[in-house]
């Protein structure tokens, strides 16, 4: 019913504006990028609508999309989970801070195999990336699942086509844990991907694992979650058998050192600790200090800090974990250097 | 001396409105062509753009562009090949699928078919040919895909597995989108338009040939192959080469179910890409400006692969139509 | 007994052939024919299950939540009406052009060559053109920019229709319209448009018929949005690019939503061919 309403009182704006007199709108941003974080963004932003009127257009196009768009500064903000180096801040004139911090899990659509049942450690999953483990009952797979039945199906290897966040901390994830990738294919949000299909977004690999039978492929625990997928634990580098949750993602984060200076750009895959999510990551904004729109600038950033003061309930039911607060004090430190036409911080 | 002045008003009247009436049918007619114009302007436009934007990956790549499948935004190292196949191969297979049945349904529209189904028949098929690819596309991912991945695949993997050749077509793992998935969207896609094409030109033969052959005892069969398809040949040509045209720049059908694998592979069922759908799919991520400078070029080589099959289409049914009214 | 007997084996595989070939053909139709059944029936199952009235008064909803298309079919609509308010007249008046005073022209037929070169170029192609002279000079993506993109879809359909159908009308009425010392634009708009009118509508019916499905020109012209938004200067949603969100995604509501979506796209494509379709006949026929 309220809808209905909403719907009639926009058709009644339509008639005015075509009449002639243009009533001022509530403002409505546009930002674009990763697709890591969407599930929470669009969350927010439709909570954000409903308190305040204010719409906050997300496209979740991935993060290299972001990165470009906003070099072209076709929208108000990107979103990327690759940070920027501190001295492409500096020559694009962005700022860059983290939003919430989550987790990259593999995916597996296999017969009979429920979520969380199945182990794989980094090398095997560098393997199976590589095109070197081909069928699910391999002798590697086994060994470190010797209870799971597993079918002597062929592996359908699932990744992205789009320049994606999400691929950066899966690469840099296998980097780091296998030689033969970091020489083969290195770490970036596209890579020349040895075997396997290209979905488009966190959105298509989690569509194209849940259609195609002995399938695996990366995606935000949240679309893991949401999605009934059959997620599977990983050997951390403390060579501990773990589970993505809230609390190993965290576990991740806790050697974090969070410095401004270098736009927070903090890589948190394959750290040590007995609990840690060896694939986890944080998800960062980009913002040009000197906006073209310094008005959506504004409302842009009162989002985000209604973002970290009301939204941690939102993230942690998806399971995202909340920035620090002493990391977000030093964020809208950042803040301030977003600066209007007259040289003043826009909010 | 009264009606002196009258007279002299009107005729200065009528001149008036004469003049303004030439102004006017001048001004129209500048009007349409500067339309017309417009429509030169717009096409010379859309080259141009294609061609600045495609400039930085032009100097950086040369022709080898052409030639190197490598595509690869981290080294900034991009080659076309493995598009410019996947948009050569999946049309190809499509019309392999698509151009025999097309031109059954014809024949057997116009030929076979009890008079009242055919209009019925031929209508519905018309209206198909309008049905936007999207369709197409998200039915070949939810329901063909499926399909083909657990029936069709395994058993043409397990059937040719061992047969020379075809082993290396139907080389697994049963993907359910890829290549083969694609091409056969895209012959459902033109097999409406195929067919409508070749009805038209089936029916531009003339009554008298065909009575006259089967006066001389000819079957129906022999009719078709030695009376209406040599006098429709150049008809026939064109109208596939307008569903080539089709299949070739086709995004939407195709951008679902093809995989997105920038990869050259023997297998028909292994994943890849078309120029349409790397365009689709990366252009608005695309970073740096080699990589957008590259997928314009693609553009581009659509542009060109695509005008050159048309204009020769348009030149195969411009023939026709001049035999015809010769 | 001298019965005069014919050898028929001949005849006899003769007529065998051509059963066989028939036969095929018919398999062809058959073959083709539940092709098209199978993808119009999956639609209209899919699609069904998911109309609602909310379909139609509610926004497209953030993942897991209920919603509707509204935002999109109007973004669409919107879109589209721009488009052929700025590619009808164009196409008209070039038609009118080539059909009226420049039939014996050169140019004509440079302009009928290039308007069918127009006419099947790849639309994601133009959507590249749109972004590079529209989108990147302006800085951001704006339902302006995807009206831009299929109007010049349109322009080309109109062009084609308009030439075809003003050619349709007699020329002993432009004939009795000159000795009647009618000036030409006057004729052309009052006698040739006129006779002429039921195809030219037919046109426009088939351009929009033909700009409602498409989705490769507003990908990165429109691009998207989540809201409800009249604003032409900023990103807007549309039916085509919504359903090509929502069909990839991994949402069941998403995608009963995008199945939706398609099924309304194929009502209102079928309807306006089969609108245009009857106009134009009964164009023909006066």
């Amino acid at each position: 019913m309220r809808n209905l309403i909403t719907a009639a009182r926009a058709i009644g704006i339509a008639c005015a504006m075509s009449g002639g007199s243009v009533p001022v709108l509530a403002a409505d941003i546009s930002g674009a990028g990763a697709t890591f974080p969407y599930p929470i963004y669009s969350k927010w932003a439709d909570t954000y609508k409903k308190e305040t009127g204010n719409g906050l257009n997300y496209q979740s196009i991935g993060s290299g999309g972001g990165i470009k768009q906003i070099q072209a500064k076709t929208v108000t903000f990107g979103a990327t989970d690759m940070p920027l180096k501190a001295a492409q801040l500096e020559k694009d004139g962005l700022i860059q801070w983290p939003m919430v911090i989550g987790g990259n899990v593999p995916v597996v659509n296999i017969d009979g195999i429920k979520p969380g049942e199945l182990v794989l450690d980094g090398p095997t999953i560098a393997k199976i990336y590589l095109g070197e483990i081909k069928t699910w009952d391999d002798a590697a797979i086994k060994a470190l699942n010797p209870a799971a039945k597993l079918p002597s199906q062929a592996i359908v290897v699932v990744r992205r086509s789009d320049g994606s966040g999400t691929t950066f901390i899966w690469t840099d994830y296998l980097s780091k844990v296998s030689a033969d990738w970091k020489s083969k294919v290195g770490a970036n949000t596209a890579v020349e991907w040895p075997v396997g299909i290209g979905a488009k977004g966190n959105e298509g690999v989690a569509n194209n694992v849940g259609q195609t039978k002995g399938s695996i492929g990366y995606v935000e625990f949240a679309y893991a979650k949401q999605n009934k997928m059959s997620h599977t634990r990983v050997i951390n580098q403390a060579g501990k058998t773990v589970e993505p949750s809230m609390a190993s993602f965290q576990a991740a984060a806790a050697s974090a050192k969070w410095d401004a200076a270098t736009g927070f750009g903090e890589i948190l895959t394959d750290q040590a600790g007995d609990a840690t999510w060896p694939i986890a990551g944080a998800t960062f904004i980009l913002m040009p200090k000197k906006p073209t729109d310094p008005a959506a600038a504004t409302v842009a950033l009162k989002f985000f800090a209604w973002a970290y003061e009301k939204g941690d309930k939102t993230a942690s039911d998806l399971d995202y974990v909340p920035m620090p607060d002493a990391v977000v004090e030093l964020v809208k430190k950042e803040w301030t250097k977003v600066t209007g036409a007259d040289g003043k911080p826009v909010m | 001396m009264t009606t002196a002045v009258i007279n002299r008003s009107a005729t200065a009247g009528r001149q008036g409105a004469l003049a303004r009436l030439r102004r006017n049918d001048l001004l129209f007619k500048n009007l349409t062509y500067t339309a017309a114009i417009f429509v030169l302007i717009l096409l010379g436009a859309v080259a141009i753009s294609l061609l600045i934007g495609a400039w930085p990956a032009i100097l950086a790549f040369g022709p080898g562009f052409i030639t190197t499948q490598s595509w690869n935004p981290v080294t900034e190292k991009f080659g076309g090949l493995a598009p410019i196949y996947g948009t050569l191969v999946t049309s190809f297979i499509a019309m392999l699928f698509a151009v025999p049945v097309g031109i059954g349904i014809a024949v057997f529209l116009t030929e076979a078919c009890p008079k009242p189904l055919r209009r019925p028949i031929g209508t519905a098929i018309e209206l198909l040919a309008g049905i936007p690819s999207i369709i197409f596309g998200i039915w070949g991912l939810f329901v063909l895909a499926p399909f083909l991945q657990t029936t069709v695949q395994p058993a043409l993997i397990a059937a040719f597995g061992s047969v020379p050749v075809l082993s290396s077509l139907f080389a697994g793992p049963p993907y359910g989108i890829g290549i083969l998935t694609a091409s056969l969207i895209l012959a459902i896609m033109v097999l409406p338009f195929i067919t409508a094409v070749s009805r038209d030109v089936f029916e531009t033969v003339p009554p008298v040939l065909k009575e006259a052959a089967y006066g001389l005892g000819c079957t129906r069969w022999e009719v078709v192959r030695n009376v209406v398809i040599p006098h429709t040949r150049v008809g026939i040509i064109g109208g596939i080469m307008l569903g080539l045209g089709r299949a070739l720049g086709e995004t939407m059908a195709v951008t679902f179910v093809i995989g997105n694998a920038h990869k050259i592979s023997s297998s028909l069922l292994a994943p890849g890409t078309t120029i349409s759908a790397t365009i689709a799919n990366e252009f608005t991520e695309a970073v740096g400006d080699l990589y957008s400078s590259s997928l314009v070029l693609l553009g581009l080589i659509l542009f060109v692969i695509s005008l050159i099959v048309l204009s020769l289409a348009r030149y195969l049914l411009w023939r026709l139509e001049r035999r015809e009214q010769g | 007994m001298a019965t005069p007997s014919f050898d028929t084996s001949g005849f006899r595989a003769r007529r065998n052939r051509s059963r066989i070939a028939m036969a095929l053909c018919l398999a062809a139709t058959l073959i083709g024919l539940t092709c098209l059944a199978f993808v119009l029936g999956t639609l209209l199952v899919k699609g069904l299950s998911g109309l609602s009235l909310r379909v139609f008064t509610e926004m497209t909803p953030p993942p897991g939540s209920d919603g509707g298309l509204l935002n999109a079919i109007a973004g669409s609509l919107i879109m589209t009406i721009l488009a052929v308010a700025l590619g009808a007249p164009i196409g008209i008046l070039a038609g009118t052009y080539m059909a009226e005073y420049g039939r014996h022209d050169r140019l004509t037929n440079v302009i009928r060559f290039i308007n069918d070169i127009l006419l099947s170029a790849p639309s994601i192609v133009i959507g590249l053109f749109v972004y590079t002279v529209v989108v990147a000079p302006m800085r951001h993506f704006s339902g302006f920019a995807g009206a831009i993109g299929l109007a010049i879809i349109v322009i080309p359909v109109v062009i084609r229709t308009t030439e075809d159908m003003l050619r349709l009308v007699p020329d002993q009425l432009r004939e009795a319209a000159a000795s009647v010392g009618m000036p030409r634009a006057i004729m052309i708009r009052h006698i040739a448009y006129k006779a002429a009118r039921a195809g030219m509508i037919t046109g426009v019916l088939l351009a929009v018929a033909r700009i409602s499905g498409e989705t490769a020109p507003l990908l990165f012209t429109a691009l998207n949005s989540q809201f409800w938004s009249l604003d032409l200067n900023a990103p807007m949603a549309s039916l085509p690019a919504v359903i090509f969100q929502f069909a990839l995604s991994p949402y069941a509501d998403w995608q009963r939503l995008a199945w939706t979506g398609a099924l309304l796209i194929t009502i209102t494509v079928l309807a306006l061919s089969i609108l245009a379709r009857t106009l134009g006949q009964k164009g023909q026929s006066t």
